[in-house]
């Protein structure tokens, strides 16, 4: 990833930022230009909004084969949260053994090292989750 | 719309090639159908390739006019289109090739399928995979292409209690087909403890519930209805051909274990074919890995939502039957060229309708379906054939 | 009247362990000596995707969830660390981006050895006590390097702790802050060195003692205190051994000092030790508890700080956040070799 891409989405990936349709009150991560359920009558109507960082898993796997960014932390869980205001998210889950991940498991978001490039690049940080 | 018709096919082996480069693969997909046909080149109005990520994978992009260059055409001057939909690519230029045909703007097409995976190593072909994702929310996150089908593996098994043993069962039945099939990667039987008890690579998926990264090319010519028999005495018709598409990510899905892009493109294809699920003998679905085909089966309406990991154990998607999955080995054992599955498929439908799959025959096949998806479900397509 | 003070605070220590035992097992030593010598059992050690801007996020985000404050007020952060992620590019961007404190305000890394993070207390101390801003967010926190073999690798850990520091709703006071500060290289890494060199024994009379001392002495001799006047005592730790000695020196007892000694659990902090000591102390302080902190950095030179708990910590909402001893205590032990991969031992190009 890219330093402009990675900058661009800092508001969503450290702080969670989604938005909402204030017409049907459907919350978005990661926030989208218009309400694909009210479409034109959102435009102007769709509010940012700060996640909590609050949710349970809803499914998940543990990664033994990861791209080359991820080889060092292989295996490592990783889980579709559903998350208290709604919307589904893709994260790690940090701090426990693979194995204690489950469905429904309560978690919530901490802040890690994403990503780096290359051993001179960037850095990237973001949201993981942790058991709660 | 006037009707349109497969009149001749053509694959290259599939597995690793490391003899023959991306061109030459395609070549010899793109003249064997040409041949299957009985056309020459002037007779071709257009070429669409499909090819997921020729980019990354050979750091060559413009492959449509490649293609027509590498094949001789460059000086018909041919127009040669390049189709990407992820690992629907082929079933996508198959769909671009028909809407073309059947629009009455060209007459014959010639849809050629191709990716070159080997010629990087394992760890890129999986990041390339990955790009099938959404970068931003999935795979920058650490998700692989692997860890969304466990995803829908896992919550599959949660709702409907699917089994690991269900899962490895869909291996070793495709696995059992693509022995018999002189193309496929993986021409070898496998046992069931094998395959639940293979490495892991993003549980629950094993590395036996994967599709394999592989090199290889697949072409057909589609010709009008009207005109197909002054080619082939045995033109195959597709009489319906659907596409959808959903949510890039996974996690944006209405229902995690449910492919609606699948549900829609079928929806589409049985009611152009004016048939149903019932009327489908057998079927070539995507299988890049196991729950694939337990979903596939379930949003094709093959069985019930949540019965798709019995199918094996209550006798309907094996090759005897009542409705046979995958004959071809699928993309777990006949191999996953990304590009070139789509176009494979619909190869495999064709030569069981034309009565020509050899040992994996299935008798008196009449209608038959094919199912490409791109990513974990954002594109589909689904193309239903008949002989004529 | 307006006190001039810590309005909250929160540390962030990262779970993996690895024993001193399991260190000397490798380089041939007697685990049970070095951890008796050291006073040291287990250090604490970064997971793969843990740095100085995580743990420094993660402190200053339970420093904020303990309290009500807007984040917009906070108009400085400063970072001490020895082991900023960047050598250029600041880690108090990343916080201030993180806990929604910017665009309007101040922002600088800053490195003294291991008491970086208490020379970030006394800046925002000077502006917000000139009322040039209304919160100063002050936070040390370190990934310490220790070069394979080298006794630092006994002690050299990661954790962080932050501090709100302002005049409303203050939990403690900061009555007196005094700096004793000499050119003495007893500890350094040079530019562009991934591990710190030492002077061996150089760091301990001239060094860590002669600075600690003179600034505990000159801290109390300004506030008018002497060792029974305070309820807690908190020491730089870069090993158990020399704040218990220096405590005893200056004549504080056992008791002053054990809530504060975190050093045996998670190993030195560097910038984060004195700091992380302190948030122990406030996990459990009372109003009216006097505390006096004295950290030390390398280089060298000790900030002390006299500190008078107030009647305002019971409203502090101190289990909205993990207290160190949660902390300390939610631990998963690694082996040598998976301590090697994560600090980047085994890498080759």
């Amino acid at each position: 990833m890219s330093v402009p891409r990675f900058w661009r989405e800092i508001p969503q990936r450290y702080n969670l930022i989604g938005n909402k349709c204030e017409i049907c009150s459907k919350v978005y991560f990661p926030p989208r230009e218009s309400c694909p359920v009210c479409r034109r009558k959102s435009i102007g109507h769709i509010k940012d909004l700060k996640l909590s960082g609050k949710g349970e898993v809803f499914t998940y796997s543990i990664i033994h084969v990861s791209s080359g960014e991820f080889e060092e932390q292989v295996p490592y869980p990783i889980a579709i949260i559903k998350l208290d205001e709604g919307p589904m998210i893709t994260a790690q889950i940090v701090d426990c053994d693979p194995d204690c991940v489950k469905i429904g498991m309560r978690v919530e978001s901490t802040f890690r090292q994403i990503q780096q490039d290359g051993y001179t690049g960037a850095l990237y940080y973001g949201y993981k989750f942790k058991k709660v | 719309m006037r009707d349109v018709a497969v009149i001749g096919v053509g694959l290259t082996k599939f597995g690793e090639i490391w003899d023959r480069s991306f061109r030459q693969l395609i070549v010899e997909a793109g003249s064997k159908a040409i041949l299957d046909a009985g056309i020459e080149g002037k007779d071709i109005d257009a070429m669409y390739v499909g090819s997921m990520s020729s980019g990354r994978f050979i750091g060559q992009e413009h492959v449509g006019a490649l293609v027509a260059d590498a094949s001789g055409f460059y000086n018909l001057h041919i127009p040669s289109t390049r189709v990407e939909g992820a690992c629907a690519s082929g079933g996508l230029a198959v769909r671009q090739g028909y809407l073309s045909v059947a629009s009455g703007v060209n007459d014959i097409v010639v849809i050629g399928g191709i990716e070159k995976m080997n010629d990087v190593a394992g760890t890129s072909a999986t990041e390339t995979l990955a790009t099938a994702a959404d970068q931003e929310w999935e795979a920058f996150f650490g998700a692989t292409f692997p860890g969304l089908y466990a995803f829908i593996a896992t919550r599959h098994m949660h709702e409907y209690g699917t089994t690991k043993e269900q899962l490895a069962q869909v291996a070793v039945k495709n696995h059992a087909n693509g022995a018999l099939n002189p193309y496929a990667q993986y021409q070898k039987e496998i046992k069931l403890e094998h395959a639940i008890n293979a490495t892991m690579v993003a549980y629950p998926l094993g590395l036996l519930d994967c599709s394999p990264v592989t090199d290889g090319s697949a072409a057909v010519v589609l010709c009008s209805a009207e005109r197909a028999k002054e080619f082939t005495d045995t033109p195959v018709k597709i009489i319906g051909a659907g596409q959808a598409s959903d949510s890039l990510a996974l996690h944006g899905r209405r229902d995690i274990t449910t492919l609606d892009a699948t549900v829609h493109a079928a929806q589409m294809a049985y009611k152009q074919a004016k048939v149903t699920s019932k009327d489908i003998q057998l079927a070539e679905v995507h299988d890049c890995f196991t729950i694939a085909e337990i979903c596939a089966i379930e949003d094709l309406g093959f069985v019930k939502k949540g019965d798709g990991g019995k199918a094996i154990d209550n006798n309907i998607t094996t090759r005897d039957g009542s409705q046979p999955v995958n004959t071809s080995g699928g993309l777990k054992a006949k191999g996953h060229p990304v590009g070139a599955t789509g176009v494979a498929q619909i190869i495999e439908i064709v030569l069981q309708l034309q009565g020509r799959a050899e040992k994996r025959q299935i008798p008196d096949a009449r209608i038959g379906l094919a199912h490409n998806v791109g990513g974990s479900g954002a594109t589909c397509t689904v193309h239903i054939m008949e002989g004529m | 009247m307006e006190t001039l003070g810590i309005v909250s605070y929160g540390a962030d220590i990262p779970r993996l362990r690895i024993t001193a035992h399991e260190i000397a097992s490798v380089w041939g030593k007697d685990g049970a000596t070095i951890s008796k010598g050291l006073g040291i059992i287990e250090k604490s050690v970064p997971s793969i995707d843990q740095d100085t801007a995580t743990i420094s996020v993660e402190s200053a985000r339970a420093a904020l969830r303990r309290c009500h404050i807007n984040p917009q007020d906070i108009g400085a952060i400063y970072v001490g660390s020895e082991s900023h992620p960047y050598a250029v590019k600041p880690t108090g961007t990343i916080v201030g981006e993180a806990i929604g404190a910017t665009p309007d305000l101040m922002v600088a890394d800053y490195e003294f050895a291991c008491k970086a993070g208490t020379a970030a207390i006394q800046t925002c101390m000077g502006f917000v006590k000139a009322n040039m801003i209304k919160y100063g967010l002050a936070i040390g926190a370190d990934t310490s390097q220790a070069a394979p073999g080298d006794a630092l690798e006994y002690s050299a850990s990661a954790g962080g702790a932050a501090y709100i520091i302002g005049k409303k709703n203050v939990i403690a006071s900061l009555n007196h802050t005094y700096s004793f500060t000499t050119d003495t290289p007893d500890f350094w890494r040079r530019a562009e060195r991934k591990y710190p060199s030492h002077g061996g024994r150089f760091t301990g009379a001239p060094a860590y003692f002669k600075h600690v001392t003179t600034c505990a002495t000159t801290l109390m001799k300004k506030a008018g205190t002497s060792p029974e006047d305070y309820d807690y005592a908190v020491f730089h730790q870069p090993n158990g051994k020399f704040p218990v000695s220096v405590a005893y020196k200056l004549g504080f007892s056992k008791e002053q000092i054990t809530q504060g000694l975190i050093v045996p659990y998670i190993g030195n902090t560097y910038s984060g030790a004195s700091m992380v000591g302190l948030a122990s102390v406030l996990d459990v302080a009372k109003p009216g508890d006097k505390i006096m902190v004295t950290s030390y950095g390398s280089g060298a030179g000790s900030d002390g700080f006299d500190i008078t708990v107030t009647d305002h910590i019971e409203q502090l909402e101190r289990s909205n956040a993990p207290s160190i001893k949660q902390m300390v205590d939610d631990k998963q032990y690694i082996s040598y070799g998976v301590y090697a991969k994560l600090t980047d031992l085994l890498y080759w190009e």
